[in-house]
Formats: C-alpha cells, sequence, structure tokens
C-alpha cells in the first residue's frame, strides 16, 4: 500500500541534464529516469556524446546544466564523502579496459575491495579469484595488462567492475573489439548479472544486435538534433518511432522499417543478407 | 573541332566539342605510375577558350587500366563543373569510375568543421594570450592546492596511495640516477676547477682552487645539476607516465573508485623526490669535489692541501644552504612532472608534449627558486 503512494524512485534520474565542451554544446535537456534492475541503453552515432553522458552519469564531468539523482539523492552537488559513498555502488567497465597498467591483474581487481572494504588479504585474495574465474580468467591473475589480449583485458576490467557487487553496472562501448562469439558471450554476461544479481545496467553502445539483445529500454541521442531523440523499447520505436534519424539508425541505415529480422538476434539484416525474392520472408 | 590541348605531348587525353557539348576522350593506361598524364588544368584552359560549354562528356573506352590516377582526374573535373556551373554527364562514364565517383561525392562537404583561423586584432591577441597566461596560472594554483591537501592528509595517516610505489619511485629516481649524477657533477667540478684555476693561476692562489669547486658545488651546483638532471630524466617520466594513464582512461577508472589521482599517484612521486633529492645533492657534491681534486692533483697541489683548504672553506652552514634548496628542487621537479602528466591530451603526440613541458618548466621554476633562496640566504646572511 505504502509503496503505491510514495512509489519507490527510480535508480537513476537525469533532468534537464546539458553537456558541454566550453560554450560548443553537446546535448542539451536531457530527461530520463533508469529503473532499478532495468538494463538501459545509450545509443546513437559516432560522436554524438554517448560516452559523454556516461561520464556525467558516474561523476567524472560536472554538466554544465541539470543534475543527477542516485535513488532521488542528488548525485551532482553531492559533498565529497557522500559522493565516494555513492560511488561505491558503480561499477564502470571503460571503452579499452583502463586497466592499470603497473599493476597485475590480480591487483587491480582487488584494489577496489582494498579500499572499500576491511576483509583480510586472504578472503580478498578468494573474491579476486572467484571474479577472475567468472570471465574465464582462472590463472592469469599474475599476468600484467601489457602480457595479454585487447579481448582479455575487456573481460578482466569486467571483473574489476564487478569486485564490489555493484548495484550498477556502466559499460562504455563493451563490444568494441570483440569478435562476435565473445561479443554475443558477453551480452549474454549482462543478461544473467542482470537475472541472478538485479543489478541495473547501464549500457553505452551502437552494436545493433547488443541492442536488440539486451536492451529493455534505450535512449537515443540525435546528433543533428543535439537532444535526445527517442526514449523506449528499442524494439517498438524501430517501427514507429516519429524521429527519421532514430528509425534510420535501427534499422542499420535502410530506409524503410519492414526488414527481414534475424532469426536468433531480432536485429535487421543488413542488404547482403537478405533472402533472395521469392524465398520467403 | 579535333584539338589536342596545347603541350599534350601524349594522345591520354583527346578534348573535342559538339556544339554545347565538350567530351573529353581518354585513353591508354591511366594509373598513378605513369608520367606525364593529363590534369584538370589542361581541361580548365579549354573551356577557358571560347564560350563555357554547358556540359562535360567523358569517352572512356579507350582506357585500358585505371587507378586513384583517373578517379582524382575525375573528380577535379566534377569539381570544375560544379564551380562553372557546367553539367557533368556522369552516365558518360564507364561503370567502375562512375561508382567510385559516386562514392567520392555521395557526401557534401562538411562545411566550417576547421575552426576559422583568422589572424585576430593585434590587441585581441594580446587578450587572449593574457587570458591564456591567466588561466594557465589558475590551472597551477589549483593543482597546488590539490597536492596540498593531499600532503595534509598525508601527515594525519589518512592519504590513500600504496608504499610500494614509493619504494619503486624511491630505486627508479635514487638508486638508477646514481651513474648520470657520478658522470655530471665530476665533470662540473673538474670543469669548475679548470675555469677557476686559469685565472688563480695569475695571482698565485692555486690552493683556493678548493675553496671555489666546495663553495660552488656545495651551495649551488649540487643541487642545481641535480635539479636539471633530475627534470629532465624524472620530470620527464612522471609526465609521460600519467601522460599515458590519462590517454588510456587509468585516471578516471581511478576518480570512479572514489580515489583522488593526486593521492594515488602524485604523492608517492613526491615523497619518493623528497627523500632522494637530499641523499643525491650530498652524493653529487661530493663527487663534484672530487672531480675539483683530480684538477688540484694535476696542478701540483697535494691531497693534504686541496683537503684542508676545503675544510676550512666549506662549512656546516654551507652544506645545509645546499641541502635545504633540494628538498625544494625534488618537490617542484615532482610537481610539475606530475602536474604536466596531468593536464596531457588525448593523444600520443600530447604525452610527448606533456614530457617536454614538464622539463621546461621543472628547470624555469627550479632557477626561479633558486634566485628566491638566493636573496632568502643572503638576508639571513647564511
Amino acid at each position: 500500500m505504502n509503496e503505491a503512494i510514495n512509489p519507490p524512485p527510480p535508480h537513476i534520474s537525469v533532468r534537464d541534464l546539458t553537456m558541454a565542451y566550453g560554450s560548443y554544446v553537446v546535448m542539451r535537456n536531457l530527461t530520463f529516469d533508469i529503473k532499478h534492475r532495468e538494463i538501459f541503453v545509450i545509443m546513437g552515432g559516432s560522436g554524438c556524446g554517448k560516452s559523454t553522458l556516461l561520464r556525467h552519469l558516474i561523476g567524472l564531468l560536472k554538466p554544465a546544466a541539470g543534475t543527477v539523482y542516485y535513488d532521488g539523492e542528488d548525485f551532482t552537488d553531492a559533498e565529497e564523502e557522500k559522493k565516494r559513498l555513492m560511488l561505491r555502488k558503480f561499477g564502470v567497465m571503460y571503452q579499452g579496459g583502463a586497466l592499470w597498467s603497473s599493476l597485475t591483474l590480480a591487483e587491480n581487481v582487488a584494489l577496489p575491495l582494498e579500499e572499500f572494504t576491511d576483509l583480510p588479504a586472504a578472503t580478498v585474495k578468494e573474491i579476486v579469484s572467484l571474479k577472475l574465474a567468472l570471465v574465464g580468467l582462472r590463472g592469469f591473475e599474475e599476468f600484467y595488462p601489457a602480457e595479454i589480449s585487447g579481448g582479455m583485458c575487456k573481460r578482466a576490467s569486467l571483473a574489476r567492475a564487478m569486485a564490489l557487487d555493484p548495484d550498477i553496472l556502466f559499460f562504455d562501448e563493451p563490444s568494441a573489439g570483440l569478435d562476435p562469439v565473445s561479443a554475443r558471450r558477453l551480452d549474454e554476461l549482462i543478461l544473467q548479472l542482470r537475472d541472478s544479481l538485479g543489478t541495473t545496467v547501464v549500457v553505452v553502445t551502437h552494436e545493433l544486435a547488443s541492442i536488440f539483445a539486451i536492451a529493455d529500454r534505450a535512449i537515443f541521442l540525435d546528433v543533428a538534433q543535439r537532444t535526445m531523440g527517442g526514449l523506449g523499447d528499442p524494439r517498438e520505436m524501430r517501427l514507429n518511432s516519429p524521429n527519421e534519424n532514430l528509425r534510420f539508425f535501427l534499422n542499420r541505415g535502410i530506409k524503410g522499417t519492414n526488414l527481414p529480422l534475424d532469426a536468433a538476434t531480432g536485429a535487421p539484416l543488413a542488404p547482403a543478407e537478405h533472402p533472395a525474392p521469392g524465398a520467403g520472408a | 573541332m579535333n584539338h589536342p590541348p596545347a603541350n599534350a605531348p601524349s594522345e591520354a587525353l583527346t578534348i573535342t566539342r559538339e556544339g554545347a557539348v565538350m567530351r573529353l576522350r581518354l585513353k591508354g593506361a591511366w594509373l598513378l605510375r605513369e608520367e606525364g598524364l593529363p590534369t584538370v588544368e589542361w581541361v580548365h584552359r579549354e573551356v577557358a577558350q571560347g564560350t563555357p560549354p554547358g556540359k562535360l562528356s567523358f569517352d572512356l573506352t579507350g582506357v585500358t587500366g585505371y587507378d586513384t590516377a583517373l578517379i582524382t582526374f575525375l573528380l577535379g573535373c566534377h569539381d570544375m563543373c560544379q564551380t562553372l556551373k557546367m553539367q557533368f554527364d556522369l552516365d558518360s562514364l564507364t561503370d567502375g569510375p562512375r561508382k567510385l565517383l559516386c562514392l567520392a561525392t555521395s557526401v557534401p562537404e562538411a562545411a566550417d568543421v576547421r575552426p576559422h583561423m583568422d589572424r585576430a586584432p593585434l590587441f585581441a591577441r594580446i587578450g587572449n594570450e593574457a587570458l591564456a597566461a591567466a588561466g594557465e596560472a589558475r590551472e597551477i594554483f589549483k593543482f597546488l592546492g590539490e597536492v596540498a591537501v593531499a600532503t595534509w592528509r598525508l601527515f594525519r595517516g589518512r592519504a590513500r596511495f600504496r608504499w610500494s610505489d614509493v619504494w619503486l619511485e624511491v630505486q627508479q629516481c635514487g638508486f638508477d640516477a646514481l651513474p648520470i649524477v657520478s658522470l655530471i657533477s665530476f665533470l662540473v667540478g673538474l670543469i669548475l676547477a679548470y675555469v677557476g684555476s686559469i685565472t688563480l693561476r695569475q695571482y698565485g692562489g692555486l690552493i683556493f682552487i678548493a675553496n671555489l669547486v666546495g663553495l660552488a658545488m656545495v651551495r649551488e651546483m649540487g643541487a642545481m645539476m641535480t635539479g636539471v638532471i633530475m627534470s629532465g630524466r624524472t620530470g620527464a617520466a612522471f609526465a609521460a607516465q600519467l601522460g599515458t594513464m590519462k590517454v588510456s582512461e587509468e585516471i578516471a577508472a581511478l576518480q570512479t573508485l572514489g580515489l583522488s589521482p593526486v593521492e594515488f599517484l602524485v604523492l608517492p612521486r613526491m615523497i619518493a623526490l623528497f627523500l632522494m633529492f637530499p641523499l643525491l645533492t650530498l652524493y653529487a657534491d661530493f663527487i663534484g669535489i672530487c672531480g675539483g681534486l683530480v684538477v688540484a692533483l694535476s696542478m701540483d697541489l697535494t691531497y693534504n692541501q686541496f683537503v684542508n683548504q676545503l675544510m676550512t672553506a666549506v662549512d656546516l652552514t654551507n652544506f645545509s644552504v645546499g641541502i635545504i634548496k633540494s628538498f625544494a628542487f625534488g618537490l617542484i621537479v615532482a610537481v610539475m612532472g606530475c602536474l604536466r602528466g596531468m593536464q596531457c591530451g588525448n593523444s600520443s603526440a600530447a604525452v610527448g608534449q606533456a614530457a617536454t613541458r614538464a622539463v621546461v618548466s621543472g628547470i624555469t621554476v627550479m632557477i626561479v627558486a633558486d634566485a628566491l633562496f638566493a636573496v632568502i640566504f643572503n638576508t639571513l646572511q647564511m
């Protein structure tokens, strides 16, 4: 009954966010909510400000205007200590991994644990081994980032993001540079994290296959209009959005919306993959 | 009317006019490696003669092979048609070149993408430079403030960094620097002694080489040469390390963890240099004096004479002057190196720039500090 009168605030609320570099406005008037346990995608063409929006959400950049709220609490103007407590609930996987190059994989994953908890060293070691095993890197604990491949760096970076069992996971272009099989595995992992641990996931991406596979809702940043071009379920927006740029984007740059879809991923097929005429829809 | 263009020894291009249409017949191999291929200038010249044609058409049937050379030529003709408002007959091209040309011209040229580089009037430029300098000063003060806060937290035992990083830097800045510090200090001592001996010899005062080298090394050159060497060696390294971390988002990853990059990255380096600089300076003093000793011995002074003279000339006060300066220089090198690293732009070229700026600003600030110290110590009669 209480919940009906006072519904819990959304996990993340963005109100009238304007992002600018000096006098150059990247995006203006972004307003959206991200619910608990939702997989929310931030999408748009290259250079539209997706990663910039992510940086604003995690506090690396200060907005030119507007506010970001976490569970109803102001994050943008919070005090240092309060902000640190809120940061503890985030896990961020950066585009290139951003592992600390002078630390081993184990030390990388252990650092958040050492900073935010008082667990004894032995326990930390066990948790680190578990996290690395979850991403398929068991045995690589003592390797340095320079000694492993780019894909492995990304996986280690995911292990680090998950170290503190965060409430929210942020992914910045997670499938960039990954082969299709690895990209699909990553999608499945994201779904698993949400289903098993109830983590809210925010993903910045422009990979259509991933968007259609994992997104509950998505926001489209329209680089032409420099504001949000659409917000909702990408499968619906592909067909019904009034924004032409958004439909164009979600239909893989092909005009018209009645495109054949990939049976496995639900994403629109590129022209080369269309079945021959007369072969059936 | 068939007229090959002037200066056209090749048959690669023949231009004819049929009423309002100018037809370009291309023959042979239009390849980059071919020399003397016709250029768009030739077409320009033809067009300029007489009334401009309404349409430019092509005959590519005689072309035996082509690559970028042909496409570049066609693109030039296309741009010329746009400027002169002529029609460009796309359909007269063969399949391959037509498709490539369509691809090249499909996206209109982005206008106003480059920022305007008009030269502003002199006063505006002076104003902009002044504002930029003020902004630079503000950045430095901001960084110094963060460093001060971090140092305060260090004294309260609340700073968050790894002591293992401190010891690693101690080895890299201290022990690993000994060879180059030895070499340069020895040579500086040597040079001072030689230069001094030129004048001192005339007054029969060669023994005062000990005074000269001793005082100069201990008060000034030990600290200053160590500072310059370490600025080039370690200041640049700090800037490059932190700059590369900035480019690969490692610093952002620290910030999202709630860790202050200043505490985690800058403090260990500052502590290491603060500890190592005085030791390196002492060592440089000693080696420099040895250099002077070598010169003195070569000029028929004895070891005992040199050492006794040295002991009378150089006292503890002079030593303290050098050592106090070395503490300050160590902090300066660390702070300037780390500052430039954190200010680094987003490319590998920027990392190189950051390293250069670290060295230059480190040395500049050290010299300014040296001058200040000279005034202070003079006032204190040290």
